[in-house]
């Protein structure tokens, strides 16, 4: 069975994290990803993780992750010889992707109206951190800032604390996958209608528009006037929050809901079946959870994190464990699933990493290529592009593959 | 006439909460037509609102994201626009049927049977008690599509596990790699990161599956675990492990790249947090040269011309004193004003954004991020966001105001069965349809 894009050729220019997180799901899922890279390669093969911490071009776990099946090109969009080979790229192409500040394409004179003139029904996807138009369109970004920004940072943390952000690269990633949608459904209008534009696609707008309470704080307020604000203290609600257990932390957010599977999950101990905790004051009153929140952490304390999931599974309670990245690596679920891919990597060696992004039954997630080594299917692309001879070992010549060291 | 660019394809939307309804906004955003079906006798626990009827006193103290109902009243139908869930209501069409009843299964179908797609993301058994499968699906459409998002998959010993986003994170590991790096994870405030993701790659299925059918006239069953889905955003705590055998730890707001300084720093503020008056800007320095611009917005103070920190690696070894420097200095500046001064010298900065800055804001303004909109039946309008693809030939627009429960009965009765005056009051009367919750449900 063939993935459901297999029919797709996209030219990828994109660089470090949301850029390359959307094309690789569109590689993931068949889609013939070229990924054309500035000399020196993107400059995410300098971030991290690196085995033993050792940088190496070859070696990012960065890049790793979000350049698997893809095939990657090395151009220099300076030099006329290799701008033909970009402008044969284009003639390709399903939907170009770029991810440079706003105007950096159009002042290497490839940018849209070159596109455009040159295959008028091919779309041309710019990522970008505040988009293309509008006063802060040249403005820099990072996680920290489009997040802090855009997405819903304020309400995140303690009131007498600073804000705090998510994970890494977290925001990056997100937007990532939004902007793989807009990648495919300008590729869909290309092929199916023959139309070709330029799509402008801000990863401010993407965490703007976040399920992850932003969409619900800004209009909150705008209906009420009502502010969303961080909470005053780490303390929590009745059988509400992350508690302690006898090896490490559950969530239990949500988890006195249904009050009657938590008493379940308990396995009905008489202190919790005392009628105080029912009152309907009760979790407003700090005394009364405090009480009972004790008293629960007793009862969690006296099992591991994935013996209280189970009964909390049993009794249908929302209450799952803190797992360890350690500990989902040899989790036996996950691997019985089919969540790990074992990648083989000319540099790294073999790779445990998750792999398929979702089971697409009928058009499914196939492995096809490992994250490309800089340059390193160049000689294939340009054939495929129809270069030969020594014009095709002239632009080959141009970047030497990496040393083993 | 450029058409959108999934203009005939009709999705059933059997969703609740966030992940769902976020994948089918951006599908109706992108053209399709989106159909949700709701039973006016079952409250759905995170759909419609914490409950159906909130009195004034019980949304007296929540904040906009709970208590934030127009004009601060409830309003005469709360479930129309719960500010939690109302803003992925936009672009879709809302029919009511009673579940419950053999009539009323029989009724989806028969809308199944005119239908594409079809995407639930309720706990894992939900669909099946209710006797919806994909094999139900198929006898009324052979080639649909069916879109699961459950939070965990369809299989193992997990499949049942009850789960909202923030649950789903704890297994894939997120607590334990974010929030403040002096404080354990019981500090950490609820965030659904995870519904978000889970939506954003159904929706990417979605358009891919009907792509695929396209092409082979053949539909399929999709499974969108919602965890595993989430691991992608914790990519490089996967790799560290992969390569090294090692964990991240809690980073704050510090990168994981060791770029420094990189922090939310104190500016001068109008109020205190508690009335969310407090103002910080997020600042990070990625390279020398920044660090060289930073310097320079400073006016070069003396704790900053170390030598030791005009390296990156000088600078990740010494983030303690760059962040006790930079805060002392941040916290007489305006962050707005700072924001420019930084951003000119070409430092990326911003401030933290607390909700209704971010709606006076005046790049958002310009850029039309937002559309201004009624709801049903409630008197004025309001700014709700726009759908945030820009593709110029074919623009996604606000086209639909949030969904009010049953607003399309009419639409789905008449037009698309084609039931007659007759049927249509029967099933009025039988409770099939409907524009209110049941009376009992409070």
């Amino acid at each position: 069975m063939a993935g459901a894009l297999d029919d797709l050729t996209i030219l990828d220019l994109t660089q470090y994290v949301t850029g390359p997180y959307g094309t690789r799901l569109l590689a993931d899922y068949g889609a013939n990803v070229i990924k054309v890279e500035r000399p020196g390669g993107d400059p995410a093969r300098r971030l991290g993780p690196f085995p033993g911490g050792h940088s190496h071009p070859e070696k990012s776990g960065t890049f790793f992750y979000f350049n698997l099946n893809k095939r990657a090109i090395v151009l220099d969009l300076k030099n006329p010889a290799h701008v033909e080979v970009f402008g044969r790229l284009v003639d390709a192409a399903d939907v170009v992707v770029e991810s440079f500040r706003p105007g950096a394409l159009d002042q290497l004179g490839v940018g849209w109206d070159y596109i455009h003139g040159r295959k008028p029904s091919l779309p041309l996807v710019s990522i970008s951190n505040f988009g293309q138009s509008g006063p802060y369109r040249d403005y820099k970004g990072s996680e920290v800032v489009l997040f802090g920004f855009a997405g819903e940072m304020y309400a995140t943390g303690l009131a007498g604390r600073e804000p705090v952000k998510m994970y890494g690269t977290a925001g990056l990633v997100q937007a990532g996958a939004a902007a793989a949608g807009a990648i495919l459904a300008a590729a869909m209008v290309g092929r199916e209608q023959g139309i070709g534009q330029h799509v402008d696609f801000a990863i401010a707008d993407a965490l703007l528009s976040s399920a992850d309470r932003r969409h619900s704080t800004l209009i909150g307020h705008e209906f009420s006037g009502r502010k969303t604000v961080r909470r005053a203290s780490e303390a929590v609600g009745l059988a509400d929050g992350v508690f302690p257990c006898r090896d490490g932390y559950v969530e239990m957010h949500g988890s006195a809901r249904k009050w009657e599977r938590l008493l379940d999950m308990l396995d009905r101990p008489s202190w919790a079946l005392e009628p105080r905790w029912i009152r309907p004051e009760a979790a407003q009153d700090a005394t009364t959870v405090e009480e009972f929140n004790a008293l629960l952490t007793g009862w969690l304390m006296e099992r591991t994190k994935r013996e209280v999931w189970r009964e909390a599974r049993r009794a249908r309670v929302l209450c799952t464990p803190l797992l360890t990245i350690a500990e989902i690596f040899e989790d036996e679920a996950f691997a019985e699933r089919g969540f790990w891919q074992a990648v083989d990597h000319p540099y790294l060696g073999t790779v445990k990493t998750p792999g398929r992004p979702f089971i697409m039954t009928d058009s499914p997630w196939e492995l096809r290529h490992s994250a490309p080594l800089l340059g390193g299917n160049t000689r294939e692309i340009l054939a495929e592009l129809g270069y030969r001879g020594d014009e095709l070992t002239a632009l080959d010549a141009y970047h030497p593959p990496v040393e083993v060291d | 006439m450029p058409r959108l660019p999934l203009e005939g394809l009709r999705v059933v939307d059997f969703c609740v909460a966030w992940a769902g309804p976020y994948a089918t906004m951006l599908l109706g955003d992108l053209g399709a037509e989106v159909i949700k079906v709701e039973n006016p006798h079952v409250w759905p626990p995170v759909m419609r609102g914490g409950r159906a009827r909130p009195t004034r006193e019980s949304l007296a103290g929540m904040g906009g994201m709970y208590g934030g109902y127009p004009n601060d009243e409830p309003g005469p139908r709360p479930w129309n626009y719960s500010p939690t869930f109302v803003q992925p209501y936009r672009n879709k069409r809302s029919f009511t049927a009673d579940l419950r009843t053999p009539e009323g299964l029989e009724i989806l179908r028969r809308v199944v049977a005119r239908s594409d797609v079809f995407v639930e993301n309720n706990a894992a058994d939900t669909t099946e008690k209710l006797g919806i499968d994909y094999e139900w699906l198929r006898s009324a459409r052979p080639d649909i599509v069916m879109v699961r998002i459950p939070a965990f998959g369809l299989s193992g010993p997990y499949a049942h596990a009850r789960a909202l986003g923030v649950h789903l994170e704890a297994v894939m590991g997120h607590p334990l790699l974010r929030g403040y790096r002096d404080m354990d994870p019981s500090s950490n405030s609820i965030i659904f990161a995870g519904d978000y993701f889970g939506g954003l790659q159904a929706a990417l299925a979605i358009m891919m599956a009907a792509w695929h059918r396209k092409k082979t006239g053949r539909g399929q069953l999709v499974e969108v675990s919602q965890a595993e889905a989430a691991s992608a955003m914790f990519a490089q705590a996967y790799m560290e492990h992969a390569l090294n055998g090692v964990s991240h730890q809690q980073l704050g707001n510090r990168s994981i790249y060791n770029a420094a300084p990189c922090g939310v720093y104190p500016c001068k503020s109008p109020g205190p947090a508690s009335s969310g008056d407090d103002r910080w800007i997020a600042i990070t320095v990625t390279c020398d040269s920044e660090w060289e611009a930073l310097r320079a917005v400073m006016g070069r103070p003396a704790w900053a011309e170390d030598p030791a920190l005009g390296t990156c690696a000088g600078r990740a070894e010494r983030q303690d004193a760059l962040d006790e420097g930079l805060a002392t200095w941040t916290s007489r500046e305006d962050d707005y004003d700072l924001f420019h001064r930084l951003q000119a010298a070409g430092v990326p900065a911003a401030p933290v954004l607390e909700a209704s800055r971010a709606l006076a804001d005046q790049h958002f303004e310009q850029r039309g991020v937002f559309a201004s909109r009624a709801l049903f039946d409630v008197a004025g309008k309001f700014r709700f966001l726009a759908p945030f693809y820009r593709m110029p030939e074919t623009p996604a627009t606000h086209r639909q105001s949030p969904v009010a429960m049953g607003e399309h009965n009419e639409y789905v009765y008449r037009e698309l069965l084609g039931v007659g005056e007759e049927e249509y009051r029967r099933l009025v009367a039988e409770g099939h349809i409907s524009m209110d919750f049941d009376e009992s449900i409070p």
